[in-house]
């Protein structure tokens, strides 16, 4: 096999592809900007902690099934978990978004970053309100036949039926988080690629 | 060979200064553990709220009036369900925004018919029951226009109702077997066996729970119980849980435009307001390629306190 027809191979442009965007030294930096010395940073890699806990949490909650945590000291505990890591999820997440307005973090080439990241939030609110309906619960009763008519409105409940505690659930515990999870990786992997966006520069005449 | 002029909300400059120490894995290890700690306090310190579903069997007991007369509802029609339309029956059109009709052109794409559905079906079901077959037969046999005078008589006697020692007590006349059929489906619920009819009616193995909560959400047990919790529309409705506890607050603006008007009393409110969210959730998403929003974060300069100690720094070389 010659050079060139091992050039040409999906997996070598792939990987040279891969090699070129995010050389190891991006993907796992040991140095950043002095610019980045900001409380608001926190905020991002929080909101990455916040939803390894919520998954975390979640999936011990889906070993016994949707009603378990009802009866059980040690459940209703872990779903006291789950809630609270998604209330910190959410307060660190909106942080986050209103921190990369304040800076434009769209700037230089960005601007999929932040759309990633704005349709991980959509994602997520939709993960936080299939959980509210699959509680199983007074809260799922009432959360649900109250959704169900600004859904419908849409015609969206024909196909996303808050009624139906089996369609929520599948959405609450595979589809949703499968989405945030991918998408939060891409957001990360972006922001990897293209770095911190750097401060404004009343000065500045060329850009990244 | 020109040069492209540099457009401040677009392009980012070149970063010419310095760099600092950063372990990544470092910073990730200690924010979980942060992240965690702090979940474990809250859980601790507040726990989570766990009020239990109300079943059918609950509420007819409990209300029994209320349970009749939403029964009564159903069979003629007029309960919020009975009158929905798109998903679930041709009954209404449905809300519009201008000219979209979204609801309607999906169409019925979860029948419920009311009076098949949530009365004579289950009470179909019921065994050893002679003289309640007799009066489903008369149902059954009977045109629209009786079955209607028959309910409007049941229904106009209704603020008279009561039950004693759990048989209902109707001064209506001439209301054919209507009092025999909701006096048999306020028994069936009060035995809990309507519930079990109502999500094993489509299969042995069922987790769609549409017709139990459509019929609950039909009566004012549940709207009752909903707004002592503080969980009505008018109460910032469904972002609100059970208790003390956050709830749904990201749904804050979402719910907001259900306290203001017009929407607070118009007929389209959810139509509107899913349309009102989904252009200002458009706009986010497509912020970095709207001129004049995109500029806000260079004009408002919140970005100087952000990065407040670059600029000291700067500013001082």
């Amino acid at each position: 096999m010659s050079t060139s027809e091992i050039d040409r191979q999906w997996t070598t442009r792939l990987r040279k592809r891969v090699e070129g965007k995010l050389p190891p030294e991006k993907m796992l930096p040991d140095t950043q900007p002095t610019y980045v010395a900001s409380w608001i940073y926190v905020f991002g890699v929080a909101t990455l902690s916040s939803l390894i806990v919520v998954i975390g949490t979640g999936c011990i909650l889906a070993l016994r099934g949707p009603y378990w945590w009802h009866g059980s000291a040690y459940g209703h505990f872990v779903n006291s978990l789950h809630l609270w890591s998604v209330e910190l999820f959410f307060f660190t997440m909106v942080v986050h978004l209103w921190g990369k307005f304040f800076m434009a973090a769209w700037r230089g080439g960005r601007s999929l970053t932040w759309m990633t990241g704005c349709v991980t939030f959509f994602a997520s609110i939709g993960a936080g309100f299939t959980g509210y309906v699959s509680q199983t619960n007074f809260d799922s009763q009432w959360i649900s036949t109250q959704a169900k008519d600004g859904i419908n409105s849409g015609g969206v409940g024909a196909y996303f039926n808050p009624l139906n505690l089996g369609q929520m659930l599948m959405w609450h515990i595979v589809l949703l988080p499968l989405a945030a999870v991918v998408l939060t990786g891409l957001h990360v992997l972006m922001v990897r690629v293209k770095g911190v966006v750097p401060p404004f520069d009343k000065d500045a005449e060329v850009g990244e | 060979m020109s040069t492209k002029a540099f457009r401040p909300d677009v392009d980012a400059p070149k970063y010419k200064g310095g760099y600092s120490p950063y372990d990544i894995l470092k910073e990730g290890t200690i924010a979980i553990c942060v992240v965690l700690a702090l979940t474990l306090v809250l859980a601790i310190l507040f726990g989570s709220p766990d009020e239990h579903a109300i079943t059918i069997k609950t509420w007819s007991n409990a209300a029994p009036i209320d349970f009749a007369t939403t029964a009564a509802s159903e069979l003629d029609g007029s309960s919020v369900t009975g009158s929905y339309g798109a998903p679930y029956n041709t009954a209404s059109s449905g809300q519009q925004m201008g000219p979209l009709q979204i609801e309607k052109w999906v169409g019925v794409r979860i029948p419920i018919n009311t009076v098949n559905d949530f009365v004579v079906d289950p009470l179909k079901s019921l065994p050893n029951e002679p003289t309640l077959d007799q009066n489903l037969a008369t149902w059954s046999a009977a045109s629209a226009a009786t079955r209607s005078a028959w309910l409007k008589n049941f229904t106009n006697a209704e603020p008279k109702m009561t039950f004693s020692a759990g048989n209902l007590v109707t001064t209506a006349s001439a209301a054919g077997p209507v009092p025999v059929m909701i006096e048999s489906l306020t028994k069936m619920a009060q035995s809990g066996a309507l519930d079990q009819a109502l999500v094993t009616g489509s299969g042995f193995y069922t987790t769609d729970f549409t017709k139990p909560l459509l019929f609950i959400s039909d009566g004012a047990y549940l709207s009752d119980l909903a707004s002592k919790q503080h969980l009505t529309g008018d109460q910032w409705g469904m972002m609100n849980e059970t208790g003390s506890y956050p709830g749904q607050a990201w749904l804050w603006l979402y719910s907001f435009w259900y306290q203001i008007p017009p929407f607070n009393t118009s007929a389209n409110a959810d139509i509107l307001i899913l349309g009102i969210m989904a252009v200002l959730s458009l706009g986010l998403l497509f912020l970095p390629f709207i001129p004049g929003l995109r500029s806000v974060p260079r004009k408002t300069k919140v970005y100087r306190l952000i990065w407040r100690e670059h600029y000291q720094n700067t500013e001082k070389v």
